[in-house]
């Protein structure tokens, strides 16, 4: 899994059937060393509730199709947690609370 | 599999309910020699693993085979504790 | 399938049960010409190689399952599935023992 920050919301009208009613978010990989941004942003589908801005962890591949939400839907990317802290060496690099 | 090295730990109170319980670790890939290797990733821990210890882990689903209820949107775990590494120098050689 | 070559072999007494017994081996992936190709990584051994063998490997988790000798639970994403007598291509003959 990787962290990102979900920084915008995909609106599709038209889409596979197995989607309506999924949320769709904009997720900007981030480093868990230093939160600073690391590669380019992707589409993943929420199944946490988490909102713009807020830190989660993504799961990719086939095993992003392994939540509630998600079974045989056609999905690569999926957001399965909203990190409270990241502790990297002894030190709090992250605090969704600060 | 891969060589990593456990650098951190990563909590997360809303999370997939079936995760409940379960310890992510933040791992940085290695090489044999110990060198890191790309970017740290979060994993499950399967084995009781901790800070420090060099690791090895499955990518994919097959990483949280080893949990309790495997079938959770999981796609990397650590599966085993490494205790020695033996690369010959021929073969390191070879690697380089 | 990859082309590899073994190049050493790992020992962890802590590790998924159904590994317990298996062998871990450090493979190197080559090119047609013998050439190391991307990042070693480490697979289970299911045909009995060792150390210098060319081997072929399955470096994606359902396929390499289904290796026999793989049990099917183990958490197993890569599996050395076969010992490499000899490769013809294009490239030229890959020989075995430098």
């Amino acid at each position: 899994m990787y962290a990102a920050r979900i920084v915008g919301t995909v609106v599709c009208t038209t889409k596979d059937e197995k989607l309506n009613g999924r949320k769709l978010l904009v997720v900007q990989p981030v480093s868990l060393l230093d939160l600073k941004e690391e590669g380019k942003p992707a589409v993943a589908i929420d199944t946490v509730g988490a909102g713009v801005s807020e830190i989660v962890l993504v799961v990719g591949g086939s095993s992003a199709r392994q939540t509630h939400l998600t079974q045989n839907s056609p999905v690569d990317a999926a957001i399965m947690a909203i990190v409270d802290y990241i502790d990297i060496e002894g030190r709090r690099v992250f605090d969704k609370h600060k | 599999m891969h060589l990593a090295r456990i650098i951190g730990s990563v909590v997360a109170t809303d999370k997939d309910e079936r995760l409940t319980g379960v310890k992510l670790l933040v791992i940085q890939p290695i090489r044999s020699n110990g060198e890191d290797k790309g970017s740290p990733l979060v994993a499950v821990d399967t084995i009781g693993a901790g800070y420090g210890e060099t690791v090895f882990y499955a990518r994919s689903k097959e990483g949280a085979m080893p949990l309790e209820i495997p079938d959770v949107p999981v796609d990397a775990g650590v599966i085993g504790i490494v205790d020695s590494i033996h690369v010959p120098q021929a073969s390191k050689e070879r690697t380089a | 399938m990859i082309l590899a070559r073994v190049i050493g072999n790992l020992v962890a007494t802590q590790k998924n049960e159904n590994l317990v017994g298996k062998k871990l081996l450090l493979i190197q992936p080559i090119d047609l010409k013998g050439r190391p190709d991307g990042d070693e990584l480490l697979a289970v051994d299911a045909v009995g190689s060792g150390e210098g063998d060319l081997v072929i490997a399955i470096a994606e988790g359902g396929s390499a399952r289904q290796v026999s000798k793989t049990p099917s639970l183990a958490p197993v994403d890569i599996a050395i599935a076969g010992i490499v007598d000899e490769v013809v291509s294009t490239e030229d003959t890959l020989r075995l023992y430098d």
